[in-house]
């Protein structure tokens, strides 16, 4: 797979996400990890034990920087405050690349702090990629759309998801951050299969790639990032960089965090996979 | 100004969505408002999505319109899901950030003051840390929510709050004693540092919240989705806090979050110089008020010690000013 602005960042391997339980670990024991990928909100603050914690990651280890709250997908106008902030984050980082939903979450100004389906239009779309831009044009970093994991669709729809995502990042030039744990919870939510979404997506455009563990309830499944993950989203993943060749893979592990190690060794089986196919020419 | 809000945004949600082929602008941002509605609208006693819409047509009704059932779930439950999500992350935010109003109120009363409050005061900002913002101020407006114990809820509320600001607010460089020595005290402007908040309670609740939040560990990340309404595990409540007038320095110091008793004496003098007292304003509040035997050396001490602490971070006083005395 040709390097290009979106997927050039094969150096990366596996990391994962930095969480408070393993703060202690971490800055003790000083564990050998590819890179960290934090929540920029986490450290959006303007002092105290969270930017020293972060600084003192900083002096040892690669971060990258992933959202929840830009609301990409929001039809109203971006929160300047937000913005400000996010960019004194970046400047402190120097994340290669800043990734945040595509979906929304904000209306009128009220905040519903939560990861909302998009409908799949062309109008929303449009205006999902104008926000983009400005935001990449402000914080001046290169920006890549995460696909969401969703439990409801909209008649108004237009389209598939992947459809969508491909509408949104070719209007908005922008990357991809590819969850296959989302694809496939959607899959099984929505009754599509999961390998067309994964075969259906621009490869060159993504520059990361989220594993994780989700909960099976009676008639759906929920992204609880609280699992191991299970082997249907390691073939996904497999299929992935098989489109993408290698490509930068972060395990993201919310709730119930176990031990550090017990989270990198988790996140480090893709290794595996990376290895398995890392002399193969890329199968688009 | 907001009820006028309110009721305009409560007249949007009973209009019908056009169906149209292609989505046009208006409608995107329509449903956007109309979805958010439904996500936000408060939980039934049992944790469910409200079977009746605002206008009082089933909720099913208005739900078919936007969303689509698939074969295991109708299209409200559908959106249930969401609207049980959006409830259970507030509540859990709040759970983590008040484990003392919890332990004065109990579960119950709590997560119905918590819900009030919420369907009252909507998160305006992108981060949960900012979600208790307006708590002091809804429970002074409607204390039947923390009735009977509207004095120790308040108490605790400003102190939980006090809490998270301390916790990552701005710390400016600060003045060290000797930044002080020399200067003219009718024109010095001392500023405290940002995550410094004074209080005057009427409980003594400080040791009662210190040893709550011993047993219930640290804030939690930011996280997309909750599986149910899972609250941490509640404190046990310790012995109950006693009336008695009550100053504290709720303050930062090395990334660490202190609660610092204080003296009458050192709460108005610290009061006055936080609302813009020069040095020799704020220590004429101290008029009429027994102090020690010796107060200017016990003034002294209190300043030593402040400073000590990094508490004064600014003179507001012009340079030129203080160069000429000196």
């Amino acid at each position: 797979m040709p390097a290009n602005p979106f997927n050039n960042f094969t150096d990366y391997g596996i990391g994962i996400g930095l969480r408070v339980p393993h703060y202690d670990h971490i800055l003790s024991q000083k564990p050998t990890v590819d890179w960290f990928e934090i929540i920029s909100e986490n450290f959006m603050c303007d002092g105290g034990r969270p930017l020293k914690v972060l600084d003192q990651i900083l002096e040892q280890y690669r971060v990258v920087q992933h959202g929840v709250s830009m609301y990409f997908g929001s039809s109203e106008k971006l929160n300047r405050e937000h913005l400000k902030k996010l960019k004194q984050l970046v400047k402190r980082t120097k994340t290669p690349w800043l990734s945040d939903h595509l979906c929304w979450g904000s209306v009128d100004g009220r905040y519903t702090h939560d990861l909302l389906p998009m409908p799949y239009t062309f109008v929303a779309a449009k205006v999902t990629a104008q926000r983009i831009r400005e935001a990449r044009d402000f914080l001046e970093v290169p920006i890549c759309v995460e696909n969401v994991s969703s439990y409801a669709e909209f008649h108004v729809s237009e389209m598939t998801e992947w459809e969508f995502l491909n509408e949104v990042v070719e209007r908005a030039d922008c990357g991809i951050l590819l969850d296959v744990n989302n694809i496939y919870v959607s899959s099984r939510n929505h009754g599509f299969n999961p390998f067309d979404y994964v075969n259906g997506v621009p490869a060159q455009r993504v520059a990361q790639i989220h594993i994780a563990g989700h909960s099976k309830f009676h008639k759906y499944i929920l992204d609880t990032h609280d699992h191991p993950v299970i082997d249907p989203v390691w073939k996904l993943y497999e299929r992935a960089i098989q489109r993408t060749g290698r490509t930068a893979t972060l395990l993201e592990w919310d709730d119930r965090i176990p031990s550090f190690a017990e989270v990198h060794g988790e996140a480090l089986k893709a290794n595996q996979i990376l290895k398995r196919l890392e002399n193969e020419p890329a199968n688009t | 100004m907001k009820r006028s809000r309110l009721i305009k945004f409560s007249n949007v949600l009973k209009t019908n969505l056009p169906t149209l082929s292609r989505q046009t602008a208006g409608e995107f941002y329509a449903l956007q408002r109309l979805m958010a509605a439904a996500v936000m609208r408060p939980l039934t006693r049992g944790d469910k999505m409200q079977v009746k819409w605002i206008d009082g047509r089933p909720t099913k009704i208005v739900v078919n319109q936007f969303i689509k059932p698939n074969d295991r779930l109708t299209s409200f439950e559908r959106l249930e899901i969401y609207n049980r999500q959006y409830w259970f992350r507030l509540r859990q935010s709040f759970y983590e950030d008040y484990p003392g109003l919890r332990a004065i109120l109990g579960d119950k009363k709590f997560e119905r003051l918590a819900d009030a409050y919420l369907a009252h005061y909507p998160s305006q900002s992108y981060t949960l840390r900012n979600l208790g913002s307006r708590l002091v101020k809804f429970i002074e407006a409607a204390p039947r929510w923390v009735a009977p114990h509207k004095a120790l809820a308040l108490d605790m509320a400003r102190l939980e709050w006090a809490h998270v600001e301390a916790f990552d607010d701005a710390a400016q460089p600060p003045l060290k004693i000797e930044d002080l020595a020399g200067l003219d005290a009718s024109k010095i402007r001392l500023q405290l540092q940002p995550h410094l908040t004074l209080l005057a309670l009427k409980h003594d609740i400080d040791d009662f919240l210190i040893e709550l939040k011993k047993q219930s560990g640290l804030r939690s990340e930011a996280s997309n989705a909750v599986e149910q309404n899972h609250k941490t595990t509640r404190p046990q409540r310790s012995r109950k806090p006693k009336r008695q007038i009550n100053y504290l320095a709720v303050h930062r110091h090395q990334d660490l979050v202190y609660y610092k008793q204080l003296e009458p004496g050192q709460f108005r003098l610290l009061s006055a110089l936080q609302n813009g007292a020069t040095l020799d304003q704020a220590c004429g509040e101290l008029a009429g008020l027994k102090i020690s035997n010796n107060p200017g050396e016990t003034i002294r001490q209190w300043f030593t010690t402040w400073a000590t602490l990094g508490w004064f971070c600014r003179l507001k006083s012009s340079r030129k000013n203080t160069q000429n005395k000196k």
